[in-house]
């Protein structure tokens, strides 16, 4: 957050945005990250409703990729993800 | 029951950067409980991980209003503005149709907040609470609550060489609740989703208040690692440590029975904090703490007219 001075503060120190904590990113904590493969996904939803976050992307129903701005890399999804589809992979971050 | 493409459809109340844990089973519980809460929701949370890492300044995770009082009240503070909601509405200046749910951990609830809760649920206010029992004051450090389990490894009952953890089984406050004689009390798990989905949409459809208690997992104070958290809440509930079941029209009624009622050590077995009582010196603490399971589970078959 780029620093403000007194003058652009609100006044009583309100937070003015609901939900701006979208604007710190969270994906520097990873030292694992999940990639997601197109192909094999069966879109059953589960990784997007185990993920404590929610990091992963959903469009009209559809999971479109993993939100890594957000991601901290705790491997839930990979682990939820069906045994059959086997979609999402954990691999180092470095 | 929703469908999770229509729950992914819906506005989430939660915004993502929050500063929780990798791995964090509180905040997916957060994450559940609002998703199965569609319209407008007031919220109210109590001191805990949840309060601390949703609200760091100058952020907010929060889509809704959203209200933090203290530790001991968040059920007090949630029934105030229920009441002033419905004084509004008598005299028509809201029209709007509002939800209430008060939110606290365990230690904000079993221990610190009882009282409160006590007076919102004995008062009969049309509000949701949600405990998320994470089985410990994980938030300053992994101190004893009342929900810590028997033999549990915390910073303020260790387990050294004379004392072996926390030497009390940990108090059952579902059952505290339902002596309240509430309209709707659950115990529920985001392990299993569709029944949480479940017991959120009837507590909220329910005219008077309801109390639902849900186990959550947490990596660091239970030690097991960060992409376990589905499969703890699992094995909890499958050797019946916690019980899936739902108190309404004065009845308890089961909602998940396991197949196969697994040994408390499949459970225990992946967590740090319970190492020692997979050591040949403390096997009888282990069983001790099957015994308990063991009866309260037994106990609740019968409460709920279940064959044993």
């Amino acid at each position: 957050m780029s620093e403000k001075s007194w003058k652009e503060v609100p006044i009583g120190g309100l937070i003015v945005e609901p939900g701006n904590s979208k604007n710190y990113k969270t994906g520097s904590w990873r030292s694992f990250k999940p990639v997601w493969y197109e192909d094999r996904c069966i879109q059953c939803l589960a990784c997007w409703n185990s993920c404590p976050e929610p990091s992963i992307f959903v469009v009209e129903g559809k999971v479109t990729g993993i939100d890594y701005d957000f991601c901290k890399g705790c491997g839930i999804c990979a682990e939820v993800c069906p045994e059959k589809a086997h979609a999402i992979e954990m691999e180092p971050e470095f | 029951m929703a469908s999770l493409k229509e729950l992914a459809a819906r506005e989430q109340k939660l915004a993502p950067g929050h500063r929780a844990c990798a791995g964090c089973i509180p905040a997916l519980t957060f994450h559940q409980v609002l998703r199965s809460a569609p319209g407008h929701v007031v919220a109210s949370c109590a001191t805990g991980c949840i309060e601390v890492v949703t609200t760091i300044y100058p952020y907010t995770a929060w889509k809704i209003p959203f209200i933090h009082n203290a530790f001991e009240n968040s059920a007090a503070t949630i029934s105030g503005v229920e009441a002033a909601y419905q004084a509004l509405k008598r005299k028509g200046k809201v029209t709007k149709d509002i939800k209430f749910i008060g939110f606290g951990g365990d230690g904000g609830t079993y221990d610190i907040g009882l009282q409160s809760l006590s007076g919102a649920m004995e008062r009969g206010h049309d509000m949701l609470y949600v405990c998320y029992d994470n089985e410990a004051y994980m938030n300053t450090g992994i101190q004893r609550s009342s929900a810590t389990p028997f033999a549990a490894d915390t910073k303020t009952a260790p387990v050294g060489k004379v004392r072996k953890g926390k030497k009390q089984y940990p108090k059952n406050l579902t059952e505290i609740i339902i002596a309240h004689d509430v309209a709707y009390a659950a115990q529920a798990s985001p392990s299993f989703w569709r029944d949480l989905n479940k017991k959120v949409e009837k507590a909220l459809s329910i005219e008077g208040p309801a109390f639902i208690n849900v186990l959550a997992p947490c990596p660091p104070g239970w030690r097991f690692p960060t992409e376990m958290g589905i499969e703890m809440g699992k094995l909890a509930v499958d050797t019946c440590f916690w019980p899936l079941y739902e108190f309404e029209n004065h009845k308890r009624k089961l909602t998940y029975k396991p197949k196969e009622k697994l040994p408390l050590s499949e459970w225990t077995k992946h967590q740090g904090r319970f190492r020692h009582l997979h050591q040949e010196e403390n096997k009888h603490l282990l069983e001790l703490a099957q015994q308990e399971v063991d009866r309260r589970w037994k106990e609740l078959l019968f409460l709920c007219g279940e064959p044993a």
